[in-house]
């Protein structure tokens, strides 16, 4: 027994990518080795760190607890799907802007976590923003700056949000 | 760390999983979230021949009211069971809890089933499912059967889910109008899993007397249960400081307190007594 591959298709930061997996491939193994994409870090591998989260389906997820058969179908946004150099997500830039990081390995799930927070729950106070980051860990940093960060990123996503939604008046 | 070796499966209903069950003979798992199967396969605690995926089966994501009582369809998550207007307007102990378990990540793809039937000693939700007196609904080789927890959960991780059946949902009685209910944790600091978490749903009639109270404990041993002795010193009684004082210092009786690395016999009987009169407390006044 399990010796038969399985078929899966994904939408990978807007991409589909068809594969042929053995069914025990963990999502993270999937996304760095078969797709390249090493932006998603694996701290831990036991589901506590959360440096491996990717968005699934909009949701924040640690891949590294995913069976990339369970996620076929889906649609997976990883860090290098949230934006580019010279044209970064308001995650990124607050992240740089209020010293998010140190070292920066835990950073590709914080920012993939906070982002499926405030997808949750778009302007939450310290204590949900503390609470929302339960299931990452970082060494460095003390969270503080952390906290910062996301709580800016949340700030310039609304405002975006807000400017979208003049513009679209004005055309009104 | 990687799994050993197994075959997968998708299935889209019921009957196709207990099919699937059969003919691989003891040897297929069901899949659902998998964030309590998932990491056992990465540690080979569990070797399972297949995997029989049913997290998409749509009949067991549904929730609806019947009578007195909310059914839950096992594959919702707990992000879904934290968020259900149903669950918020009728058991709002069962989001109180949900909303607590592990972290974001874990809540948007663990499943209410999938928790119940791993039988973790150390998970929230039994507390919850224990004062809503939770019905666990199975379907089997031989039709529909239910179970209440005291006989579904005999020991850690083991229940009496019969062989080939699936956990399809979980029903739980709404309390009375009149009362109100809290889930109260203490979280290991670095697991999140309770060291101690107590529910309790109670209530007074019109003169002030407590006659409705039910209370559970998790956490603290091989499986969680109602602290039926501290609900008898309640009952009946008028409320006051006292008699929820007096009463918590029962909420060890009905359980068999774990004496392991995490923390002494001694001190885990404690936390049942502080926590018990803290929730009460929380509820009743």
């Amino acid at each position: 027994m399990g010796n038969e591959k399985v078929n899966v298709t994904v939408k990978i930061n807007g991409n589909e990518k068809r594969a042929e997996v053995e069914p025990r491939t963990l999502l993270a193994h999937f996304i760095r080795d078969n797709l390249g994409l090493t932006g998603t870090h694996i701290g831990c591998d036991t589901s506590q760190c959360g440096a491996c989260t990717v968005l699934v389906d909009g949701q924040a997820v640690k891949s590294c607890t995913l069976l990339t058969v369970q996620a076929d179908g889906s649609e997976i946004t990883t860090v290098e799907g949230l934006g580019q150099v010279g044209n970064l997500h308001p995650m990124q830039q607050s992240f740089w802007e209020k010293h998010g990081l140190q070292c920066g390995y835990c950073t590709p799930g914080v920012m993939m976590a906070a982002v499926g927070l405030l997808q949750q729950n778009p302007n939450p106070s310290d204590e949900e923003i503390r609470e929302g980051l339960e299931g990452v860990i970082c060494r460095c940093t003390g969270y503080q700056f952390i906290v910062d960060a996301v709580k800016h990123a949340a700030q310039l996503m609304r405002e975006t949000e807000a400017e979208v939604q003049l513009v679209g008046e004005e055309r009104l | 760390m990687i799994p050993s070796k197994f075959d997968y499966v998708r299935v889209n209903s019921i009957d196709e999983a207990i099919q699937q069950l059969q003919q691989l003979n003891g040897e297929g798992k069901l899949i659902a979230g998998g964030h309590s199967l998932v990491p056992l396969l990465k540690f080979r605690l569990t070797e399972p021949g297949a995997l029989i995926d049913i997290s998409r089966i749509a009949e067991l994501k549904e929730v609806r009211k019947e009578g007195n009582r909310i059914v839950v369809g096992a594959l919702n998550t707990h992000f879904q069971v934290a968020n259900n207007q149903i669950v918020k307007e009728h058991i709002p102990v069962l989001a109180e809890t949900v909303r607590q378990i592990g972290d974001i990540q874990v809540r948007n793809r663990g499943t209410i089933g999938g928790n119940i039937a791993h039988a973790d000693p150390a998970a929230d939700l039994p507390a919850a499912a224990h004062v809503l007196d939770a019905k666990i609904m199975i379907q089997g080789e031989d039709g529909a059967e239910t179970m209440d927890m005291e006989s579904f959960v005999i020991g850690p991780l083991i229940t009496m889910l019969p062989e080939n059946s699936v956990l399809t949902a979980i029903s739980f009685t709404i309390p009375p109008s009149h009362t109100k209910s809290a889930y109260l944790k203490f979280s290991h600091p670095a697991s999140g899993y309770p060291v101690i978490g107590v529910a309790v749903v109670a209530g007074v009639d019109e003169n002030n007397m407590i006659d409705y109270a039910k209370v559970a404990i998790t956490g603290v041993g091989d499986v969680a249960y109602r602290a039926t002795a501290v609900e008898e010193k309640l009952l009946g009684q008028e409320l006051s400081e006292t008699v929820i004082k007096e009463a918590s210092q029962y909420a060890a009786e009905d359980g068999e307190i774990a004496n392991d690395l995490f923390s002494s016999e001694e001190y885990r009987r404690n936390l049942c007594k502080v926590y018990t009169e803290r929730a009460l407390k929380a509820v009743l006044f």
